[in-house]
């Protein structure tokens, strides 16, 4: 999936990843997608409720993979509307 | 003749004279929408309201305060507007350093008691004079959890308004230069403007 902006939050915990996200989103022109990469298994349920709060948001996608290390990251695409 | 003016309404109403009621339908379209500008006024008061969460940090325990700010800069990235308030033993979250001046005998001695600056507090429970809290931070570190100096600085960008209990710094002797930059003073009343205007009020 394309996107715009990396936020890499890999090793950052709650809420660092959504806190982030949100300084991102807060200099992203709108339409841009921003993907974020984070090892925090609550990022999934995180960004659920971020983009259920924030009306300027749109949860696209999330996805969990495993890094070249072998650890699982979870990895987010949300738009800014 | 005192009821003329109800009798000639209902007359022009019935009988249809088109000027006198386009008049009065104007008149009643005006005050509707003057009905509906005051709605949607106070409906935009209320969303605003939703907006904004106020907590009261009397704690000045590391894990207390850590769920504090955890909870501020959650709702900070979420776009609602956090004004954390700090009174009593939670001042020494917010405290830089130790200035022993303008401090009475008691005061001196409680400051001497009590941490130095923020990243000295103690943990609420198991603290074993220190040891506690040195080992919950390590615990920490490990899993990647951020400490408080950080949660707090963050929490400065994202808007958070700090704000110091005035009767509680005079009680203690807390000088304005031993709290950390861009803490605002107030009373109770500064309080309560935030907290009665917000969805969520909590107390740790």
């Amino acid at each position: 999936m394309n996107y715009d902006i990396l936020v890499d939050a890999r090793g950052l915990s709650c809420p660092l990843p959504i806190v982030r996200t949100k300084q991102e989103l807060n200099k992203a022109p709108s339409g841009k997608i921003i993907k974020v990469i984070a090892t925090d298994k609550g990022s999934i349920k995180d960004f659920q409720g971020f983009a259920n709060l924030d009306k300027n948001i749109e949860l696209l996608k999330q996805e969990t993979e495993k890094d070249e290390n072998g650890q699982e990251v979870y990895i987010h695409y949300i738009l800014k509307k | 003749m005192n009821n003329l003016g109800e009798n000639s309404k209902v007359h022009t109403s019935t009988s249809g004279y088109s000027f006198t009621s386009n008049e009065e339908l104007q008149e009643k379209i005006k005050n509707l929408e003057q009905e509906l500008n005051d709605l949607k006024n106070q409906l935009s008061d209320i969303i605003q309201n939703k907006n904004k969460v106020a907590i009261v940090v009397f704690s000045g325990d590391i894990d207390r305060v850590l769920a504090a700010m955890i909870i501020a800069t959650g709702a900070a990235s979420f776009g609602k507007e956090v004004s954390l308030f700090f009174t009593f033993w939670g001042l020494n979250s917010i405290k830089v350093k130790r200035k022993l001046n303008n401090k009475n005998l008691n005061q001196k001695l409680f400051s001497i008691l009590n941490p130095n600056n923020f990243s000295n507090l103690p943990v609420s429970k198991m603290n074993f004079f220190g040891l506690g809290a040195m080992m919950l931070k390590s615990m920490m570190k490990n899993k990647n959890v951020s400490g408080i100096e950080y949660l707090i600085k963050i929490g400065k960008e994202l808007g958070i308004k700090y704000i110091a209990c005035e009767m509680s710094k005079e009680v203690l002797g807390i000088n304005d230069d031993e709290l950390m930059e861009g803490v605002e003073s107030g009373g109770v009343s500064y309080f309560l403007s935030h907290a009665l205007n917000s969805a969520m009020t909590i107390f740790i």
